[in-house]
């Protein structure tokens, strides 16, 4: 009898186990049945205990039971659980949803001067040709300015650059020049470098600003050639406009270089084609360049005999407008962030 | 220069090359073309009308009423111009003609007169700036005729742009060898016989100078026209080039200088006393040329004086008492040959630069003032009458400048230029320019004529060559780099980087004038010395910066002024500093910035709040951090003009200064007319961007304990000394501390503060035990009590 009953009561208590651990709505709630259930003073430990009372013949069998039974239930708990974790997980998530279309916080990042951004692709653009970026003084003499450079005080070149002066007779360099000759002072062939900085010429309108920015090139080794200025300069144009545009090389005067260019290239806004910004030319002039002249290399104790090179100029500016569209050169200086903002 | 293609016509020996064409090719060639104009535009229905009645309109007294010949007919025409006159001719713009502005002519009715066209002046019809009257034609010119072939008009003007080198081109002469050069075609020209002398007279002339003037060629002409004008297609061509028509014996001598390139100079015979001297200028004396002022010169100056006075400065400008005027009928003809060293610079000088003086500094051709003089003789006698006198040579043989003989080494010019171009090719390319060629050895020796002044050396000859030859022609050969690898350092932050880490952290990069208004200098570095100067181009430009923050300020003013609240600037560039001890000027590279307006960007998760001095002390201590070496630097309290006393830091690593940070002094703010305050910072480059490479520390594996300190202490204590005296007393195992808050208000007495600091103890080699670490917190609170007066919160 006593038998029969355990088993019935076992069967129940299964039963009932089953129903109890389905109905359980949360973790809290499943624990504390587990530990009605298996705890010390649990019903399934109380059918364990009572298999002491039992012959030991009929012992395994009832254990086997029980346990089968307590495997069952166990089952149904972790079957409940992950049930109800998931539920829990799909209530904090819910819980967790942000409106995702709300801006960022925090600081926005502001941006660089269009013409920094301008010699930045152009000292990377001639570096990874070998070039090496030098700097000299803003504030120069007249040696290094002009003399040097092969252009006497009484020269007609002069005209082309309105200088400004200090009493002193110093004067604010009106090109990147300078620079060029401080290097070859300073080193000695082969060079190969350029030379970006600000430049100064008392001249004020709608297309010229007191101070602007050069970046001054310099090439001095053996067999250095004006076939190899060209190719240079090609690709350069190419690299930094990234357009094959076509270009050309006018022959001009400058007193430190001979031969002398104006190198001009395709119209970048019209494509030769003729617009107002090149004059219908279909020309845009951006660069002078040419063979350094003897003088200069004399000057600067390097024998013309041994040694050749050839030296270029752009106007960054220039460049930098034609890049980006910028269609007055004032508002370079003008710093307004409507502006900035553009190029960040 | 402005060449008309028709005069330019005359000097070839076939036809021109199509405008455009013409234009390409000189370009390439080095002459650059920088316009090519219609010398008129088109004029259609516009006529030679002469003028056959004039009368008074009844109705108007500024207007007259014309019967005007056509050729065909007589019209009708009210006209306005005070010069109209019976027998005058005159443009005519008949009914439907079509004139420049746009403005078509149609059958009027002026005050009750019937009007059938318009008679035009220069102005109307676009050929000058003349609108006081009519453009009076000359008799001859056939009525009826349409006005574009009456004055020739239909042409083309090039506007040549010449480099400074290139003194021979400046004439119709010079661009038309270049033009022949360039197409193969014969140099012609007006063939000019010697005018024959119909009086014996000269006038003395006596050079002084030496190489100065070594040529001077003269002629007496007298009895000239006073009233006669140079004739019309001279005036036109003029007109062309550039020039108003004056007088005729002032017509011609600028006719003479831009056909052949020689300068002249007519003067008034009887303003001239002795004979004429060309000399040195004495210091002091004094000079007024033509144009009415009254120049100092000195014994640098050449100038052509007669035996009282100087007359002009030679080679730039005549004087004015001595001039052609108006009834001037007998004339001394002057035409020179100065050396251009000795012209060079002296028209900038006296702010004359004149066609004469562009010339003679490039360089005029020694044996062209024969010519020039009988050309000039021909050409004023024909239209002004007069008796010429012989022509009269005053020359110093000896100080005749050489005739160069430049070497010429072809595999040189080869080398150089990086083409291949044959001997044979370069000895015609040079023949071509007029050089004589002497290739008898491998060094060639070259002569350049007379008139290239700018051939003295080999490159001279190579540039003629590689010119010649075409650039476009030169190719393009890779030169691979001999260079080794240049140095990339790590113990420098470059500017650049620093400029990137600025605008990671929102600061726009502005780009300011170098130099400032001296007010500006006065009040961002008083008392400093300054670099001003001599010729600025406006007194707001005039004083070399010695701070950046003048023109960040005036940046930020500006931008406030066009709505903008929010500004953050820097700028990388260099201050130009005076030393006080020895006047040593320094350029600084620095890199400064400005902030005002809120500390970020409006936002719905931030609090409105305006950049105050620390959030722009964390944007100077990031960039600091990148050298590595954070723990050099120091903000330590300082003054500065133009910041505000009490929020101002002087930065300084080890000894040397190395910056500013503060806000600008509200003195200073409302100077500027700031809407908001603002914050700026200034690090000098080479001593603030000096770095560090790094080396490599243990990493501790035992934990770090942390322990916070509340410390109340009074106001005046700085929180750097209190994470000094941190430092010092826990020695070696502190990490890092925090400053986590400072309060100041209830439970606080007045005039304290507190500041809690948390402390980050670790060891390299083993657990700190709790006794130790209470040893150590225990040490540094007996430390800040003791140096600091420091109590110790909530304890």
């Amino acid at each position: 009898m006593s038998d029969t009953s355990t088993t019935l009561s076992l069967d129940a208590l299964a039963a009932d186990a089953r129903a109890r651990v389905a109905a359980c709505a949360g973790l809290a709630e499943l624990e504390a049945l587990k530990v009605e259930l298996f705890g010390k003073k649990g019903a399934i430990t109380a059918h364990l205990k009572s298999l002491g009372a039992l012959a030991p013949d009929e012992r395994k069998a009832a254990g086997a039971r029980i346990n089968a039974v307590r495997d069952e239930i166990g089952a149904a708990f972790e079957a409940r659980k992950a049930e109800l974790d998931s539920l829990e997980l799909e209530r904090k998530l819910a819980a967790g949803r942000i409106d995702v279309t709300q801006p960022g916080r925090g600081q926005q990042p502001g941006g660089l001067h269009p013409v920094s951004r301008t010699r930045r692709r152009i000292e990377t653009i001639f570096r990874n040709a070998g070039f090496s970026v030098e700097e000299g003084p803003e504030v120069e003499d007249d040696w290094h300015n002009f003399e040097a450079l092969n252009v006497p005080a009484n020269h007609p070149a002069r005209a082309m650059h309105d200088t400004f002066y200090f009493p002193d007779g110093r004067l604010l360099r009106t090109h990147t020049s300078p620079v060029q000759v401080r290097a070859m002072l300073r080193e000695k062939p082969p060079l190969r470098m350029i030379m970006p900085g600000r430049v100064y010429r008392c001249d004020s309108d709608m297309t010229h600003t007191p101070m602007f920015h050069q970046v001054e090139g310099l090439v001095v080794d053996d067999g250095v050639s004006f076939a190899h200025l060209k190719s240079v300069l090609h690709e350069f144009v190419q690299q930094y406009f990234e357009r094959d545009l076509g270009i050309r090389f006018r022959p001009s005067y400058f007193p430190f270089t001979e031969p002398s260019a104006e190198v001009d290239i395709e119209c970048v806004f019209c494509s030769g084609a003729g617009c107002r910004v090149c004059k219908q030319t279909g020309w845009l002039e951006v660069a002078g360049c040419g063979m350094v002249h003897p003088n200069v290399l004399r000057n600067v104790g390097i024998d013309p005999e041994r040694y050749t090179g050839y030296a270029f100029g752009f106007g960054l500016e220039r460049l930098t407008m034609l890049r980006y569209s910028v269609n007055d050169i004032r508002l370079y200086f003008e710093n307004d962030l409507r502006f900035l903002r553009q190029f960040g | 220069m402005r060449i008309s293609l028709q005069w330019l016509g005359e000097w070839s020996g076939g036809p021109l090359p199509a405008p455009r064409d013409l234009a390409a090719r000189l370009t390439m060639a080095g002459l650059e073309i920088e316009g090519v104009e219609a010398a008129a535009p088109p004029l259609p229905g516009v006529i030679v009308g002469e003028i056959v009645e004039r009368v008074q309109h009844p109705n108007a007294d500024t207007l007259s009423v014309c019967q005007v010949n056509t050729g065909a007919e007589t019209v009708q025409i009210v006209c306005g111009a005070p010069n109209a006159r019976a027998g005058m001719k005159a443009p005519l713009a008949t009914v439907g003609a079509k004139l420049p502005g746009g403005m078509e002519i149609k059958r009027a009715r002026l005050r009750g007169v019937e009007s059938f066209g318009m008679l035009c002046s220069g102005r109307e019809l676009g050929l000058s700036e003349e609108s006081s009257g009519l453009l009076e034609l000359p008799a001859e010119t056939p009525t009826g005729a349409a006005v574009i072939d009456a004055l020739g008009l239909d042409d083309t003007v090039l506007e040549v742009n010449l480099t400074p080198n290139r003194g021979d081109c400046m004439s119709v002469l010079g661009i038309a060898r270049e033009v022949a050069a360039l197409t193969g075609q014969a140099l012609t020209g007006p063939t000019q016989t010697a005018v024959p002398a119909a009086s014996s007279e000269t006038f003395p002339v006596e050079l002084t100078a030496g190489a100065g003037c070594v040529r001077f060629v003269s002629r007496v002409i007298r009895g000239l026209n006073p009233l006669a004008k140079s004739p019309a297609w001279m005036q036109e061509r003029l007109r062309r080039a550039g020039l108003r028509p004056i007088s005729a014996a002032v017509d011609v001598t600028n006719y003479v200088m831009l056909e052949l390139g020689q300068p002249m100079h007519a003067y008034d015979l009887r303003e001239l006393a002795g004979g004429i001297v060309v000399r040195r200028a004495r210091a002091g004396e004094t000079l007024k040329p033509l144009d009415g002022r009254e120049v100092a010169m000195d014994e640098t100056v050449l100038v052509i004086a007669d035996r009282d006075k100087a007359l002009g400065l030679a080679g730039v400008m005549g004087g004015d008492h001595s001039g052609i005027g108006d009834d001037t009928t007998d004339v001394l003809l002057e035409v020179a040959f100065f050396r251009p060293e000795s012209i060079a610079g002296r028209g900038r000088r006296y702010g004359l630069v004149t066609d004469a003086s562009q010339r003679f500094e490039r360089g005029v051709d020694p044996t062209l003032q024969e010519r020039a003089i009988e050309r000039a003789t021909a050409l004023l006698c024909a239209c002004a009458g007069g008796t010429p006198g012989p022509t009269q040579l005053a020359e110093l043989t000896a100080e005749l400048p050489p005739a160069a003989l430049v070497p010429l080494r072809p595999e040189r010019a080869r080398r150089v230029i990086g083409a291949d171009i044959d001997d044979a090719t370069i000895a015609s390319m040079l023949t071509g320019l007029g050089m004589k060629v002497d290739h008898s050895g491998s060094a060639w020796r070259v002569t350049p004529p007379t008139w290239r002044f700018d051939i003295a050396i080999e490159e001279d000859l190579i540039e003629e060559i590689a010119r010649t030859h075409g650039f476009d022609r030169i190719p393009e050969t890779v030169q691979p780099a001999r260079q080794p690898i240049p140095a990339v350092t790590e113990t420098r932050i470059d500017g650049d980087a620093v400029a990137d880490m600025l605008v990671q952290r929102g600061y726009f990069e502005a780009i300011t004038y170098s130099f400032i208004e001296p007010g500006q200098h006065d009040l961002f570095a008083p008392g400093a010395p300054s670099l001003t100067l001599s010729n600025p181009i406006s007194a707001e430009l005039a004083t070399m910066r010695a701070s950046l923050w003048p023109g960040l300020a005036a940046a930020l003013a500006s931008n406030q002024r066009r709505q903008q609240p929010r500004v953050r600037l820097f700028e990388l560039g260099r201050k130009f500093i005076v030393a006080p001890a020895d006047g040593a000027l320094h350029e600084v590279p620095v890199i400064a910035g400005i902030a005002a307006g809120s500390a970020v960007p409006e936002q719905w998760g931030a609090p409105r709040a305006a950049v105050d001095f620390f959030d722009v002390r964390a944007d100077v201590e990031a960039l600091l951090r990148a050298t590595g070496a954070s723990s050099q630097f120091r903000f330590v309290p300082g003054q500065h003009a133009a910041l505000h006393p009490g929020q101002t830091a002087e930065i300084r690593r080890g000894g040397a200064h190395a910056g500013w940070i503060g806000r600008l002094h509200p003195d200073v703010e409302r100077r500027l007319d700031l809407t908001y305050s603002a914050i700026v910072f200034e690090l000098e480059l080479a001593v603030a961007m000096a770095a560090s490479v790094p080396h490599f520390q243990e990493v501790s594996r035992f934990p770090a304990v942390r322990r916070d300190l509340a410390l109340v202490v009074e106001e005046a204590v700085p929180v750097q000394k209190l994470l000094d005296c941190v430092q010092r007393a826990a020695g070696a195992v502190l990490r890092e501390t925090t400053v986590f808050d400072i309060y100041r208000g209830a439970g606080i007495e007045n005039g304290r503060k507190s500041v809690a600091i948390g402390l980050n103890l670790q060891d390299v080699s083993r657990t700190l035990t709790d006794e130790e670490t209470d040893a150590i917190v225990a040490r540094v609170v007996s430390d800040l009590e003791r140096e600091c007066s420091a109590t110790i919160r909530d304890r």
